[in-house]
């Protein structure tokens, strides 16, 4: 289980740009759990997920991650038990090396990464059927530079790399953004099928409505720092774009969008 | 001919010496994209601790390991002050650069009761014993001695660095001078992972400081000047001569880009220019070597084709 206690976040503290973001931001997300969160530019969704990843830190309140307090906590050691795709298929994957090296590095999360030989061979199997998953014919490429990839193969084999190893909780920071709508559908089929297969619970930002209404348990609009709109169970798998069209053109219109 | 050969053999000693320096700056600036100007006080570091080590009768062979490791050490703190002090790359480099000149001065002076300069003409090095006794003096009237013991010491850093980088710790490094976001994903702190590759970086600095103060029996701060120019000109002509040769390991290519600096340093000087401007030969080479390194040149030719290439197709229009 997820918990943000009592958030306080402010942007240029002190100058005439103040932002005060999020005022006592509260926050649940129980196991197994998958949240679409939408909302205009500035509303605090990336920050909310940043602040979950420790990318930046809260000013004040807590998170609790799996019954332990982790606001203290630095980047790297969160991502042992977090996977994340980011919005820029450059970030997720590594351009210099190959698939498989790529692949052979994720592979290794969570252990020493000493003196042996990164690429085993005997993986080469099971990476393939990884890869297979996800139909783009990558299983058959394994030594072509990542950085050759197009965007959507790149965002792909990055969903694979963040969710190879065991985590208990997946982040999706508009993973499917920088894609185009077909590329954006078929990333958006492949993490349906890895998240229910595999039952993680996920935290999801995206700017599509049709994908955050037609996809995840749970919908989560955010506006100026506040979750104005939390709809889950039932309610959430009878939604319709119509339903949430009206408060999110209310809140984009606000903002100027 | 014979002076062409002894020419010939000279580049190559010098260049294989100075590929040590290459490998170095591989790390450093090719793989972790880090420029790093220590280099200019961690190569002569190597050189004098070489220096009063052999004065004071250490093996000149485990001179070369100690060097390295206290290339390493100075690596450590210039690593330590970008990643935990958020210093940027270039002036970590200048900081520990100038504390070097120091540290080094003040190495000689304690090593040779103060002395400037530590003089081990006479001593044992690596060019001289024990191994080299295998080696005949002269083979067919060239003297090729230092040739092959710097080809061995170059071999056996390329191959153990080439092992290392396929390594999981050798791949992780890679990830993280291309992408560090990609390391903090993968659970690890990104700036120890840097940190280890510049102690690595200026370990070899270190270490060709050592082999190059053998060779030429002294050592003094001296020999660090423009070290930096020579290391990333020999990185950048390799990898830019080589990169589209097929499964040539970046290793090889600056190896290479070492020797050809070399060479193209001498065909310079045979053209007698007066010793005074050597240095402003070095950093012409330097600006050559980026300007054919970089992607402007490339993309300036493939502009010029281009238009020879759109005008005549227009001129067969008209004459169709």
């Amino acid at each position: 289980m997820l918990s943000l206690n009592n958030i306080q976040k402010v942007f240029n503290a002190g100058t005439v740009d103040e932002n005060r973001l999020f005022t006592g931001f509260n926050l649940t997300v129980n196991d197994g759990e998958f949240v679409a969160i939408v909302g205009s530019n500035g509303s605090g969704k990336t920050t909310l997920l940043n602040m979950v990843c420790g990318t930046s830190l809260p000013d004040s309140g807590r998170v609790i991650f799996n019954g332990n307090d982790i606001t203290d906590i630095p980047e790297y050691k969160r991502a042992r038990r977090i996977g994340r795709v980011l919005q820029d298929p450059k970030m997720g994957t590594c351009a210099s090396l190959s698939i498989l090296e790529n692949l052979a590095l994720a592979d290794n999360k969570n252990r020493r990464y000493g003196l042996s030989r990164a690429v085993n061979k005997q993986r080469e199997e099971y990476y393939k059927t990884l890869l297979e998953m996800c139909g783009m014919g990558l299983e058959n490429r394994l030594g072509v530079l990542a950085g050759s990839l197009s965007g959507g193969q790149r965002q792909a084999l990055a969903l694979i790399i963040a969710t190879m190893t065991d985590i208990d909780l997946l982040i999706l920071d508009e993973h499917t953004a920088a894609l185009d709508p077909k590329s954006s559908e078929t990333l958006m089929e492949i993490t349906k099928r890895v998240i229910s297969e595999k039952k993680y619970t996920t935290l999801m930002v995206t700017h599509n409505l049709r994908f955050a209404v037609s996809y995840g348990t749970r919908l989560l609009m955010m506006h100026e720092g506040k979750a104005v709109m939390d709809i889950s169970g039932e309610e959430k798998e009878k939604l319709i774009v119509e339903d949430i069209l009206g408060k999110f053109n209310e809140i984009s219109i606000e903002c100027g969008n | 001919m014979t002076v062409f050969l002894n020419i010939l053999i000279g580049i190559g000693e010098e260049g294989l010496m100075y590929a040590l320096l290459a490998l170095g700056m591989y790390i450093s600036y090719s793989v972790l994209d880090f420029p790093d100007l220590s280099v200019d006080g961690t190569f002569p570091l190597g050189a004098v601790l070489t220096g009063v080590l052999i004065v004071n009768g250490f093996d000149p062979w485990l001179c070369l390991v100690i060097s390295f490791a206290a290339g390493m050490l100075a690596g450590m703190l210039t690593g330590i002050m970008n990643v935990k002090l958020g210093i940027i790359p270039l002036l970590c480099g200048i900081i520990m650069y100038t504390a070097m000149l120091s540290v080094n001065l003040v190495l000689i002076k304690t090593g040779t009761d103060g002395m400037a300069i530590a003089s081990f003409f006479t001593k044992d090095t690596i060019f001289n014993s024990s191994l080299a006794g295998l080696i005949p003096k002269t083979l067919g009237g060239f003297a090729l001695r230092t040739l092959l013991i710097s080809l061995l010491i170059v071999i056996v850093c390329k191959i153990l660095l080439d092992l290392f980088l396929k390594t999981k710790s050798g791949l992780l490094l890679r990830a993280t001078g291309d992408n560090e976001r990609y390391t903090t994903m993968l659970g690890k702190n990104p700036g120890s992972v840097k940190i280890f590759g510049l102690m690595l970086g200026n370990g070899f600095a270190a270490l060709a400081g050592s082999v190059i103060a053998q060779n030429k029996g002294s050592a003094d701060q001296q020999m660090g000047t423009g070290m930096v120019v020579l290391g990333l000109a020999s990185v950048i002509i390799g990898i830019s001569l080589f990169k589209r040769v097929r499964f040539m390991k970046g290793t090889t290519m600056v190896i290479l880009g070492s020797i050809i600096y070399k060479a193209s340093y001498q065909i310079v000087l045979t053209l007698g220019i007066p010793t005074e401007w050597n240095n402003f030969v070095k950093a012409a080479i330097f600006l050559i070597a980026l300007i054919l390194g970089g992607k402007h040149v490339g993309e300036f030719f493939k502009k010029l084709f281009r238009k020879n290439k759109t005008n005549r197709e227009g001129k067969n229009a008209l004459t169709e």
